[in-house]
């Protein structure tokens, strides 16, 4: 059975969003209220997210988040847009065929520490390889929160949890270092409490014309309180933001980071934890997306733009 | 006019009518070629499989390939007649052996008073063996003498191919034709060079060898008439252009044999219509792949082979919870884990039904014949679309490489341009109510409620919200059994073949269509002839009604299977009808030897189970 008729004239419709429509504000993309623990830093990524689509100001509805499964992953509940919640690890191919079939969306995926470099690491590395247009953030809490603490891909060595009783043993993923090696073409990290920081690292990653990854440390509040402190000034941390250059002349530029040099975004990946917060890396390499249109559009042009039929009828011609 | 695989070329007493002093005519028969995987004899098989598309035989077609990575022993077999040519052959009439190995490995597959051509270059035969007609041919000097110094190995299954057309009085004119179509595209000289090869294997004289030629009946008109020609290929070439007459247009999967030759040709196929088609890192990765472009308002596809079925299963499930249509193939080989990768089993029901986490109702269908694989990819569109659901098919690798000819669809009726709905969704909209199922509605659609819906592997409520409510998960696992029981009403009644009650219903699914055909056929007119009708299940699940009331009108429910007969003496299918039915006079024939059924054993079977 198909849906019911359209039973709302189209003018009363809320179209909003987008060129000369209502523009896209936080009670439009507000949806249920999240289920985060209080104080969890997912909260802030929220809000900075409906900021970023705000400045967007995207068709709403063609605005896709999609997310795979933990804590952070909840993130497509507590936004009013197209979306849905996939099973673990696994968000990021389905966020880049939403992508790849659709070009006139806008596609995010979320996910934790767990869901993408754990369970997810596999896609992670091909989903930057195959470039294709989306946006992943990754809240990074470096424990497993939703099912109470156990050992996550980027827990510390020596970490206690309830898999890790006597301390983790095994070398913690490095997010930055492990995405500039796959070939990602945007690569950013930020921290829930720098709040504006945040922000820019989310809008510069969505108008990026790739796959663009921002890493987030989000503390979990409940199960690795403190984790970040050492990167947060109010809380006696050091805050080591990238400066990026500005090609301005002048003759403290020469030490900014010029984000398209590979090498030197590798040397700030490999600073000891906390590290740099920042673009670490942004260049443009053609998109899965164009490389597949221009292939239809190569191959469209052979067959002289033939409707299915005529191409089928034409094969079976050669069957006979 | 169908004849049981005991055609007998050598004019013994059977089926073999002679006409004339130097021409034998028979029904069919069954030509076994077996060399090396790079002495084309694939190509032979073709040629010869295509002729008989263009011609007025049938044609049936078996081939095994190596499971090494390169070169390595081959085999094709085909059987081409007149008439229905329903399985490619119980026993070869004719082996043709290219080396020794061959000649060992299958001249038991070779039936008694058959005939052995081998080449006297590689093969000497055992001169004690007197059961077969030994013709001994210099094939591979011979080939270098007519094409010349340089093709040293090449051109050797040409020479063949022109020896076999001389045997069987073949359409030459349109074995040219065919030989310069498949080869123009390598040059002049090739096509020259293959000309001469061909010439010099028809010119050679094999007549005092044989002691006779061979020419096939002519085919009794049946009543039938088509306007539309016959065309050849095999059971996976035909998924694919079922599916792209479905609007399939966008796909995903990670390559295992023998699934892979459906996502090569839909690679290459895609982007003329439009489409794209991913291999993704995995076999998770691409069904999500799959799954997302489903979401996104596209028909999809995913596909694989047993292990690679197993893999999909979580994300199946969120597909079933989720309501979003998708298709997905699996391509069954012999197994479990590795198993056998080019060898056939129907061992995957199972799976396909139950390999899911929770209570995962499933739409699953099998195609009967390579012609059937086309309709079936068209009727897994429909039901997925309609019902938004994942839709499983099963086929199994002897449908998936045999080739035969058929009619062609009538494309102009059926061929649909896929349409991306974006239509805006009403105020009351409810992606999941309790007894509706409404399409499942894609990023781009406007909501005119001003809520977006999120879909989700989570329990949820009818609005799509999660839910962990007892009384909500009660009623929406009802939903979804009721979803694929409302398909059922969908389906075409059960078709029945041959008796419509009596002694024994032989039910098959998959490739086992035509053996079971050529044993109802055999069960039905032999010395004590017996009432046996045959129903082939294209519908696993969910069933199409009626079945309870067919079984009762016959005295055994035999289940004929390429699967283990389990822990309690049933194959899978037959467990499922058991389980399904209550039914004690639904019993089983199954093997695993890889092999697709011989009508022997089917008989056998079936004989079997009438007499305990």
């Amino acid at each position: 059975m198909s849906s019911a008729p359209v039973s709302a004239p189209l003018a009363e419709a809320p179209a909003i969003g987008g060129p000369g429509r209502a523009p896209l504000a936080k009670k439009t993309l507000v949806s249920d209220h999240p289920t985060w623990c209080p104080g969890c830093g997912d909260f802030a990524v929220l809000a900075s997210f409906y900021r970023v689509l705000e400045k967007l100001n995207y068709p709403q509805e063609n605005i896709v988040t999609f997310a795979g499964i933990g804590c952070s992953s909840r993130f497509p509940y507590f936004v009013n847009s197209h979306g849905g919640h996939f099973i673990h690890g696994r968000s990021l191919p389905f966020a880049a065929a939403i992508s790849l079939g659709r070009d006139d969306l806008h596609v995010f995926a979320f996910g934790g520490d767990g869901d993408g470099f754990s369970i997810g690491g596999n896609h992670l590395f091909h989903a930057a390889r195959k470039n294709t247009k989306m946006t992943y953030v990754i809240m990074d809490n470096s424990v497993y929160g939703l099912t109470k603490k156990q050992t996550s891909p980027t827990s510390p060595v020596g970490f206690k949890s309830k898999t890790d009783p006597w301390g983790a043993m095994e070398q913690p993923v490095n997010p930055m270092k492990t995405l500039l090696t796959a070939g990602a073409t945007f690569v950013a990290r930020s921290h829930a409490t720098q709040v504006n920081h945040m922000t820019e690292m989310m809008l510069r990653a969505a108008q990026h014309d790739g796959f663009s990854v921002v890493e987030i440390l989000s503390e979990c509040v409940e199960f690795n309180e403190g984790a970040f402190d050492a990167a947060n000034p109010r809380k006696g941390g050091k805050w080591q933001q990238i400066e990026l250059k500005k090609n301005d002349g002048t003759p403290e530029d020469a030490a900014r980071h010029d984000p398209t040099d590979e090498f030197s975004a590798m040397k700030l990946a490999l600073a000891d934890a906390p590290g740099y917060f920042g673009v670490f890396y942004e260049v443009n390499r053609p998109t899965k997306n164009k490389l597949e249109r221009d292939l239809i559009a190569r191959t469209r042009e052979k067959t002289k733009g033939a409707s299915a039929l005529q191409l089928l009828e034409s094969t079976f011609v050669k069957m006979r | 006019m169908v004849s049981p695989n005991s055609s007998t070329p050598g004019g013994q007493p059977g089926s073999a009518v002679a006409s004339s002093a130097d021409k034998t005519t028979i029904p069919d028969v069954v030509i076994r070629l077996a060399g090396n995987s790079q002495d084309g004899i694939q190509s032979v098989g073709g040629f010869l499989a295509r002729l008989a598309g263009r011609s007025d035989q049938d044609v049936m077609t078996y081939m095994t390939i190596p499971a090494t990575i390169s070169g390595g022993p081959s085999i094709f077999q085909v059987r081409m007649g007149t008439g229905d040519i329903l399985s490619s052959g119980d026993q070869a009439d004719f082996l043709v052996a290219f080396y020794q190995h061959s000649y060992e490995s299958h001249i038991s597959a070779l039936r008694p008073g058959g005939v052995l051509i081998y080449d006297t270059d590689h093969v000497k035969p055992n001169p004690e063996d007197r059961r077969f007609t030994n013709v001994g041919i210099p094939i591979t000097s011979a080939t270098v003498e007519a094409v010349g110094g340089t093709g040293k190995d090449k051109g050797k299954n040409i020479f063949v191919l022109g020896l076999i057309a001389r045997i069987f009085d073949l359409d030459v004119p349109k074995l040219s034709q065919l030989i310069k179509e498949r080869l123009g595209g390598r040059g002049e000289e090739a096509v020259r060079n293959a000309m001469m090869a061909f010439d010099a294997g028809y010119a050679h004289p094999v007549e005092n060898l044989l002691g006779h030629l061979y020419r096939f009946a002519r085919a009794t008109s049946t009543g039938a008439t088509t306007s539309r020609p016959a065309v050849t290929m095999d059971g996976n070439t035909a998924m694919v252009y079922g599916l792209l007459a479905a609007g399939v247009r966008y796909g995903a999967a990670y390559p295992i044999t023998p699934w892979s030759s459906i996502m090569e040709m839909l690679r290459t196929e895609l982007p003329k219509y439009g489409g794209l088609f991913v291999q993704a890192e995995d076999e998770i990765a691409a069904v999500s792949h799959a799954l997302g472009f489903a979401y996104s308002g596209h028909l999809s596809v995913t596909g694989s082979s047993g292990p690679g079925l197993s893999l999909k299963m979580e994300a199946l499930g969120w597909g079933s919870m989720a309501e979003i249509p998708l298709i997905c193939i699996n391509v069954q080989r012999g197994g479990p884990s590795t198993g056998m990768p080019t060898s056939v089993e129907q061992s995957d029901l199972l799976q396909a039904l139950y390999g899911s986490h929770g209570d995962t109702p499933r739409v699953v269908l099998a195609p009967k014949d390579v012609e059937d694989c086309f309709y079936i990819a068209m009727e897994a569109a429909r039901i997925a679309k309609e019902f938004s659901t994942p839709v499983i098919i099963l086929t199994d690798q002897a449908l998936a490489t045999r080739i035969e000819a058929f009619e062609e669809p009538d494309l102009k009726a059926l061929v649909k341009e896929p349409v991306l709905d974006l239509t805006p969704a009403p105020v009351d909209y409810k992606p999941y109510p309790l007894e509706k199922w409404p399409k499942h509605v894609p990023p781009g659609t406007r909501m005119l409620s001003g809520k977006y819906p999120t879909v989700t592997g989570l329990e949820h409520d009818e609005a799509g919200h999660p839910s962990a409510s007892p009384v909500v998960h009660a009623k929406m696992n009802a939903r979804r059994r009721e979803k694929i029981k409302a398909v059922a009403a969908t389906l075409p009644a059960h078709e029945i073949y041959g008796d419509q009650s009596g002694d024994a219903l032989v039910i098959g699914w998959c490739s086992t269509y035509g053996p079971i055909r050529e044993a109802v056929n055999q069960l039905r007119s032999g010395d004590q002839p017996i009432k046996v009708g045959q129903l082939h299940l294209r519908h696993l699940a969910p069933f199409a009604p009626g079945l309870a009331e067919i079984f009762a009108r016959y005295k055994k429910v035999v289940v004929c299977e390429i699967n283990d007969e389990g822990l309690h003496g049933y194959g899978q299918l037959a467990m499922l009808l058991r389980g399904a039915f209550a039914n004690p006079s639904i019993v089983s024939v199954t093997k695993t030897d890889g092999l697709t059924f011989k009508v022997r054993e089917i008989v056998a079977g079936v004989q079997k189970h009438l007499s305990a």
